[in-house]
């Protein structure tokens, strides 16, 4: 402890002399951005929750084929969580035109706990956000039913034994857009007019939920005690359990906000290591005279790691107010953004963010650290004795070790985090050794180069070492950059273009096997294209291999409900190009042996594994084949696919309806009406609401990516400026001693010209080559798009790389060139 | 303490005079692209408790190299050094280190101060090295002993040359060390300002009866010492 009054006098002067103010600037950039981010995203990430909560009605549903027991009640009290049931069932509803089946939704006060149903106003003006949900003796009615059963405003329609009112009509209903199956329109009534139905009564279809909402520390408790006490006929949906659409959009925001992190990460520690680096090369004579004054090299250690860590409190204290304020700013420009207001930012990322500044500064002086340790104590009597160098790549072990660690951890996925540390390592690897042989190369050229040339590639080769950490930080800096700006816009904009424009937002369904004909040649005049149909048989999956299958079997709940209710299964001869066979290989069309292809999500949900032999019960008939296949399929493409495929020949015998999807171009809604008219046994469901959601995600997203990205981009030119001036006070010097021995201002721009050029360069070709490789995992193993190889990066990565630094150093040294020779030596002296 | 000194003039030391610094077969070699280079050979000498020893020599003659050798500054390729009868270079760096703290202070022809350090804090800076608790007081007693006692909070930067030295002989002599080496401790400093800084050395060793042992080429300086040890060439000429 005795060398903390002094680290702290040390650290006093030379914060205030501006040594340490590099190594502070550095990490207060990186803690501010990666707090900037961790708080943002923390925002963001809980917007997002909500707005898929929104989806669900709540944060959490029980769902229970009988009244949902008291207890589940009880408890969300108990939470302090806001609560709603709702009752559906389906009924024959009766207006002043006709009869209809409807699926009933009795709903009590507080429904919806999460975001809004639309309805139409007054005579079916421009729809808005309704207030609640119907009052007592009224309904809402989905739009079908108007003209079907007359149930406009203001009449009056029959729900079994009761009459009610119609009040409004409902546009969007946020928790129900999902269900493609609810075949009927809707009709939302309020939940005190049930019992005068008189259709709630034993053996009735009914769902009951219970919804519930509120702080998500208590949601999470309630879902932790609740789950175990589930019983028959019940089970708990949170946003993540549920809607395969919505979780794929979750998943993707979470991956590329923890790609925008993991980038601040990485350039936060390059820019500490320069920066330290520098910082102890300025120690070097204060330590060897300390050393000469009776300090033990622990002393020596403990004194500069105080400083150290006082640098990176400090940076960290400030970096962490900067991105709390940064992301206030951020959340302002976002009002309106969301359909929801922006939850207030946890604690967590400030924790974060200290953590993460304190191992970087841990991580990357520890070798700057240990060369003061080792500074020769003759130093003091030969100021050209050389101090021994740690082999680097063993002494930054430590640094990259913390640093892969923190990335998996900031990733918060393991499979991204160590893709991109791979994708890392081996880019600083081949950027090493190319960067090397690159220099050497250079380096060799220089007899054949004229005077400040041959200089300056003397000067690039006699400092290899350091002009190779210059490259490879440069290298990382640039890759960023070209990341965030190039690839970004790139990858971004193909990431949204692989939701195209038609993308089917219409399903039809329950066409029978007699109408395909009919229908293909409908669309056709309807001047649609002509859709694809898909067979349908609903089943229930009895046995795997020969373990029986019941819900019992399986723990998850995912499972349990999947294995409660009936599959849809269908049949194809081919493989459709929108799913790919990820295990064993696509049935032969002439092979007569019946075989399953499954789903990869569910088949690993319910631990099916080619091979086995699943056996279904369809309409009392059992029947069994082997699963041949795992198939991965694009659930966000809103085409109709299937969890399980049979081979041609198996199912053809069972009652089967078609499933088709197809774009509808907005304006001709018309179309639809005309299609049911025609034929009355098709409903066609509405995706438009839930694609809107789904987009809106993706878009508040990719803003947010862009803005996060932006910091990155700051963080990138604080490692540029200090990789530039990392060797800046050896370049003043040189230059002072070259204008004594008479250079010209032109030799040594030129001279330092060319050294900053290579530089450049080099680190702009690590860059562009670095990006490229990164950008074609990212976009083939996170995105799932294929990537093009855009020749603008090499470009931009050399002229960056070699321009930039050029005029950066040029800027950056200006000094060594400009400065009176005596004024820039002494003032190192 | 001066009967110690009445015992110079034949450069031989009664047996009965604690010696404070010996060496002997004192050697370094540095291996040079062509060839090994002897900087340093075979020293071998003593120097009594309270003496004045000046190392003389031309320049690049290897004075500072054997200074470094008998402070364990640096390590030689053969030979022993002892100091105040422990032996240096048996012990390791930090060793060496704990016993430079205890009992050597240092002056270098380039001052050494550190700039991030205040004049008072250079000078407590050895003393809270050796855990000392009235590190400050000391130090500004002693700053105020070489008339620095209105300059305890300039930084290095905002003094002159003169008292920059002044500032470094300060640190030297605030531990109370044994023996103090200084290296060419006016080389950096005009002649004026340089007899200065020698009077203090003079009068400060004087008063605590430090042991001196200084390198120079200035031949006055050394005629002021109680002896000179001549080196030419990397020999020690008795
Ligand atoms: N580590 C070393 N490597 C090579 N030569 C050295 C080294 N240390 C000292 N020398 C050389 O040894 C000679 C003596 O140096 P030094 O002791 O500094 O002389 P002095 O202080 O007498 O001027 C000089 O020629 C110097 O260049
Ligand atoms: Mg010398």
């Amino acid at each position: 402890m005795k060398n903390l009054p002094i680290a702290l006098r040390m650290l006093r002067r030379n914060a205030h002399a501006g040594e340490a103010r590099v190594l502070a600037a550095a990490l207060f950039v990186a803690v501010a951005a990666v707090t900037t981010v961790g708080f943002f995203a923390d925002r963001v990430r809980g917007a997002l929750d909500q707005q898929a909560n929104e989806l669900l009605g709540g944060d959490l549903v029980v769902i229970s084929d009988h009244p949902v027991p008291r207890p589940f009640v009880e408890r969300a009290a108990a939470e302090g969580l806001a609560t709603a049931s709702t009752t559906t069932f389906p009924s024959m509803v009766a207006g002043s035109a006709g009869t209809s089946l409807a699926e009933i939704k009795a709903v009590s006060r507080a429904f919806p706990l999460r975001g809004r149903l639309r309805v139409a106003g007054p005579a079916a003006g421009a729809d808005r956000e309704a207030e609640g949900s119907p009052a007592p003796g009224t309904v809402w009615v989905a739009g079908p039913l108007v003209s079907r059963i007359g149930a406009a405003e203001g009449q009056a329609i029959r729900v079994g034994n009761a009459t009610l009112a119609v009040a409004a009509v409902i546009t969007r209903e946020p928790d129900s857009v999902l269900d493609y199956f609810g075949i009927a329109p809707r009709v939302l009534m309020n939940e005190a007019d049930l019992a005068a139905t008189g259709l709630v009564q034993v053996g009735s279809r009914v769902t009951w939920r219970l919804l519930v909402a509120g702080d998500a520390k208590a949601v999470a408790r309630y879902d932790e005690a609740m789950r175990p006490l589930l019983a028959r006929g019940e089970r708990i949906e949170g946003v993540r359990d549920s809607r395969s659409e919505v979780r794929v959009s979750l998943e993707r925001a979470q991956r590329f906000l923890g790609l925008a992190s993991l980038l601040s990460v990485v350039l936060a520690s390059v820019a500490v290591a320069l920066a330290a680096r520098r910082f102890s090369i300025r120690q070097t004579d204060g330590a060897a005279m300390m050393r000469c004054l009776g300090a033990a090299q622990a002393d020596i250690f403990a004194i500069n790691a105080w400083q150290f860590v006082l640098l990176a409190a400090a940076g960290c204290a400030a970096g962490t107010a900067a991105g709390y304020g940064a992301q206030a700013v951020l959340a302002q420009w976002l009002t309106g953004f969301f359909s929801v207001a922006l939850p207030a930012p946890g604690w967590r990322p400030a924790v974060q963010g200290a953590v993460i500044g304190m191992v970087l500064v841990l991580g990357f002086t520890l070798p700057p650290l240990l060369r003061l340790r080792n500074v020769p104590t003759l130093r003091v009597l030969r100021s050209d004795v050389a101090v021994a160098e740690p082999s680097s790549l063993v002494a930054y072990a430590l640094g990259l070790g913390t640093l892969s660690a923190l990335i998996v951890w900031q990733a918060g996925d393991l499979r991204l985090g160590a893709m991109s540390l791979g994708g890392f390592a081996a880019a600083l690897g081949v950027a090493a050794a190319a960067g090397y042989a690159l220099i050497r190369g250079l380096a060799r050229l220089r007899a054949g180069a004229s005077g400040p040339w041959r200089y300056g590639l003397a000067n690039l080769r006699r400092r290899t070492g350091s002009s190779l950490v210059q490259v490879m930080a440069l290298g990382v800096g640039i890759m960023a950059m070209l990341l965030l700006t190039l690839v970004r816009t790139d990858l971004i904009v193909k990431w949204q273009k692989s939701m195209p424009a038609d993308m089917p937002n219409r399903f039809a369904i329950n066409i029978q096997g007699d109408q395909l004909p009919l229908v293909k040649a409908y669309f056709a005049e309807l001047g649609l294209a002509t859709p694809d149909l898909y067979p349908m048989v609903r089943g229930r999956l009895v046995a795997i291999g020969d373990r029986p299958v019941s819900p019992a079997s399986y723990e998850d709940q995912r499972a349990r409900r999947l294995v409660e209710r009936e599959f849809n299964l269908s049949w194809a001869r081919d493989l459709r190009p929108d799913n790919r066979i990820v295990a064993g290989a696509w049935w032969n069309p002439r092979a007569d042996d019946p075989q399953f292809s499954v789903e990869e999500g569910i088949a690993k949900t319910l631990s099916i594994r080619v091979g086995d032999t699943l056996a279904w019960d369809v309409g009392g008939t059992r029947f069994s084949a082997r699963v041949t296949s795992l198939r991965k399929v694009e659930w966000d493409s809103f085409k109709a696919n299937f969890f399980v495929i049979a081979s041609p020949g198996l199912l053809e015998r069972h009652p089967a309806s078609w499933i088709t999807s197809f774009h509808l171009p907005s304006g001709r809604e018309e179309v639809v009406n005309r299609l049911v008219e025609r034929f009355p046994n098709v409903s066609v469901i509405d995706l438009t609401a839930i694609m809107g959601q789904v987009k809106r995600i993706s878009d508040q997203v990719s803003r947010a990516v862009e803005f996060v990205f932006l910091f990155a981009i700051a963080a990138g030119l604080v490692v540029l400026f200090a990789a530039i001036t990392s060797t800046q006070d050896e370049r003043v010097f040189e230059g002072a001693v070259m204008r004594t021995l008479g250079a010209s201002r032109r030799q040594m721009v030129l001279t330092q010209l060319s050294e900053f050029l290579a530089i450049g360069l080099l680190a702009g070709m690590v860059a562009a080559a670095g990006a490229v490789g990164l950008a074609l995992v990212l976009s083939e193993r996170v995105l799932g798009v294929p990537y093009e190889f855009n020749w603008v990066v090499p470009v931009a990565g050399l002229l960056a790389g070699g321009a930039g630094v050029a005029i950066a150093g040029l800027l950056g040294t200006r000094r060594a060139v400009d400065s009176p020779p005596l004024a820039a030596i002494r003032a190192l002296g | 303490m001066n009967a110690i000194r009445e015992t110079q003039d034949d450069g031989a030391l009664p047996a009965v005079q604690p010696v404070i610094v010996r060496a002997e077969g004192l050697t370094k070699q540095v291996s040079t692209p062509d060839h090994e280079l002897t900087i340093v050979r075979g020293a071998t000498f003593q120097v009594a408790a309270g003496e004045s020893v000046a190392i003389v020599g031309a320049s690049g003659s290897g004075k500072s190299t054997l200074l470094g050798l008998l402070a364990g500054l640096d390590v030689p390729t053969a030979g022993r050094v002892w100091i105040d009868g422990e032996e240096l270079f048996a012990q390791d760096e930090d060793g060496r280190a704990r016993l430079r703290g205890r009992l050597v202070g240092f002056v270098f022809q380039s001052f050494q101060l550190l700039p991030a350090l205040t004049a008072l804090e250079n000078v407590m800076l050895p003393l809270e090295l050796a855990g000392l608790a009235d590190a400050s007081a000391r130090a500004s007693r002693v700053l105020g002993q070489v008339g620095l006692a209105d300059r305890l909070g300039h930084y290095p930067r905002q003094l002159s040359g003169g008292e920059q030295q002044r500032v470094a002989v300060a640190r030297a002599f605030a531990t109370e060390p044994k023996l103090l080496f200084a290296d060419e401790p006016t080389g950096n400093l005009d002649s004026a300002t340089g007899a200065q800084v020698i009077e203090l050395l003079f009068a400060m060793n004087r008063e605590r009866g430090t042991t001196l042992v200084l390198v120079t080429h200035d031949e006055a300086l050394a005629r002021r010492c109680d002896r000179r040890i001549a080196i030419s060439a990397g020999v020690v000429e008795a």
